[in-house]
């Protein structure tokens, strides 16, 4: 009895039996769709999240000051210093002072985020301005009152006109507008697009703090990251004498840390989802127990006939192992064409994984041999005469 | 060809202890033709699951073709049957999800036959049992003389040295039971062993010897002189 012969009998015993055959594998199908359709979420979720990190640069390294006792600050010249004398590790740097500020432009107003920098910043995060200029040295130098604004403000403070050349107040102080980023997130409000930059040292002013307490420093080569950040880490202690005085992050960290939240969260998931593929499981194994039953005569025919036990073994098992790969399959269907779905409803970015795909199908082929091998073993083991005599 | 030593079987029924066979000496040559006849609870479907390697005495010695075949496990007594025996059974034993070529073949898929060969040799012996044009019927589309057919043609289709045939006509009319009977005969001038299993006279006067079996015991065998 070779594997064609007992696939055949496999699809036409469950061709036999429609609705026996569908609600058998049903288990199977709700367990392998679940699995797909949160893996595809988790998917689409985590590489969302991945992407927008690393549209801020993955070889981009945060430096945050606290400070320590009366030594609270970071110059300006030691990170410079600092990045002169590891040109093959680090490349440009940037102070980052926030504040929340008001802005207005007659009767124009809007709370918004200034975010200090120098003219390296554009670059280290690749910003773009589609009209003026960005930031410049000289600006920085010469602690100039200059801004470049987000497309949320130019709508929100200059109904739409073009700004360039125009004055607003940011806390009651006029900045010249000298360029307009480009649009990244639709003008929506505390978008990327809701941001104003100007010279850190205009900010760290506007800020009411002479100190700057944070730089974007970026990395020759994301690849030396760790290396890159171990330099930093070390040129700060020798500043500060103290761990705790300071924090170096890494947005590939950052990215890292996501993944592995949503990749432990996805594997809750799914294990909760494998569960029914357990109790799908089960349900094969019933059914199966039925149907050994049922054909104890044939068994008995068969082995008359000269079958052995790996024969009638083989024969039970491969039909539970199509019915769960059928249910596998139809889940996998089932499971993709609800994840896209579900990517459209919710307006998420689903991502099918293959090898989720492959996992899932493989799992309800054993599942089907795990399960269908009590009842084959039951059948297997039958004795020819008694089967024989079976009613 | 089959030759029983002694033969017991016992069955352990709770505390009574069933003799269902009491030291049984038998043989049965090549080409004979044999019927084992008695009455219900005699003893003679044991004798038949013995000879038919379903079952193995709990004493004495079964020499199947010259091998002692007493002590085989399952599988062993699987193949056997396999390659030596032909069933026909009362009730067909058809299976009734196969058509007619699919059960034919039966046999010859447990023998390892590529599939080829094995419609070759099915439809050979359907024709033989001329029924080959039924041969895509499903048997539930069959009478019951033309599934008795069927059933020969399957216990046929491996070669088997012995056919084995309970009750064959017990399912049947008078008239369609002696159809299969005459087929039976014919088939043993071919130069088939064939054993006959009945509690039917009629039926057993087919053969050319007769073996009555009573409480386990063989109480009458015609053939006895004859095989000596």
């Amino acid at each position: 009895m070779n594997f064609k012969q007992s696939f055949k009998l496999a699809i036409k015993s469950l061709k036999s039996s429609k609705m026996r055959a569908f609600l058998t594998m049903l288990g199977i199908i709700i367990g392998v769709a679940s699995v797909i359709i949160l893996v595809s979420i988790m998917n689409g979720l985590s590489k969302d999240m991945t992407s927008r990190f690393e549209s801020m640069g993955t070889n981009t390294i945060t430096v945050n000051v606290m400070g320590r006792g009366t030594n609270r600050a970071l110059a300006i010249e030691e990170v410079e210093k600092m990045v002169e004398e590891n040109p093959d590790y680090l490349d440009r740097y940037s102070p980052r002072v926030t504040a929340s500020v008001t802005a207005k432009r007659d009767v124009n107003s809007a709370s918004t985020t200034v975010t200090g920098v120098n003219e390296s910043y554009d670059d280290m995060q690749s910003i773009a301005v589609t009209d003026g200029r960005f930031i410049q040295y000289i600006d920085a130098e010469r602690r100039q009152k200059v801004c470049v604004i987000g497309t949320y403000l130019v709508q929100e403070l200059f109904d739409g006109m073009d700004p360039v050349g125009e004055t607003l107040k940011i806390n009651g102080s006029a900045y010249m507008v000298i360029g307009v980023l480009e649009e990244t997130a639709d003008s929506e409000e505390s978008s990327g697009d809701d941001i104003i930059y100007i010279p850190y040292t205009t900010a760290t002013r506007l800020a009411g703090s002479a100190t700057i307490g944070s730089y974007y420093i970026t990395a020759v080569d994301a690849d030396k990251i760790e290396n890159t950040m171990a330099i930093v880490e070390r040129t700060l202690y020798s500043v500060f004498g103290d761990e705790d005085a300071y924090r170096v992050t890494s947005m590939s960290e950052m990215i890292d840390t996501v993944n592995e939240m949503t990749n432990s969260i996805a594997l809750v998931l799914v294990g909760i989802a494998g569960i029914s593929l357990v109790v799908g499981g089960i349900g094969i194994m019933n059914i199966m127990l039925v149907s050994v039953t049922e054909r104890t005569r044939e068994i008995g025919i068969r082995k008359s006939l000269g079958a052995k036990r790996k024969d009638i073994m083989r024969q039970f098992i491969i039909e539970a192992a199509t019915t769960s790969s059928m249910g596998g399959v139809v889940g996998i269907l089932f499971g993709l064409g609800a994840a896209y779905v579900a990517g459209i409803l919710m307006d998420l970015s689903v991502a099918p994984s293959w090898n989720a795909v492959f996992i899932a199908f493989s799992v309800s082929v054993a599942i089907g041999m795990i399960f269908g091998y009590f009842p084959a073993n039951k059948a297997a083991k039958m004795n020819p005469i008694d089967a024989l005599r079976y009613d | 060809m089959i030759r029983f030593e002694n033969i017991h079987k016992i069955y352990n029924m709770g505390e009574n202890e069933v003799r269902a066979l009491d030291g049984i000496t038998l043989d049965i040559r090549e080409k004979e033709m044999a019927a084992i006849i008695g009455q219900s609870g005699s003893g003679k479907s044991t004798c038949m699951n013995i000879i038919g390697c379903l079952d193995v005495p709990t004493e004495g010695k079964y020499y199947l073709n010259g091998r002692d075949v007493s002590d085989l496990k399952d599988d062993e007594l699987a193949e056997i049957r396999n390659k030596t025996l032909g069933f026909i059974f009362q009730q067909y034993n058809l299976i009734p999800k196969l058509n007619v070529l699919e059960n034919v073949e039966l046999p010859l898929v447990y023998k390892g036959v590529l599939e080829k060969d094995r419609i070759d040799i099915a439809m050979e012996v359907l024709k033989k049992v001329g029924i080959e044009e039924k041969r895509n019927s499903m048997p539930s589309q069959l009478s019951g003389g033309q599934q008795q057919r069927v059933s020969i043609a399957r216990a046929l289709a491996g070669n088997p040295s012995i056919i084995l045939a309970d009750e064959p006509t017990g399912a049947l009319d008078t008239k369609t039971g002696q159809e299969v009977l005459e087929f039976m005969q014919q088939l043993n001038e071919e130069g088939n062993t064939i054993i006959l299993i009945t509690h039917d006279m009629l039926v057993a006067e087919k053969a050319k010897r007769i073996i009555r079996i009573s409480d386990g015991k063989i109480v009458e065998d015609s053939g006895r002189e004859a095989a000596k």
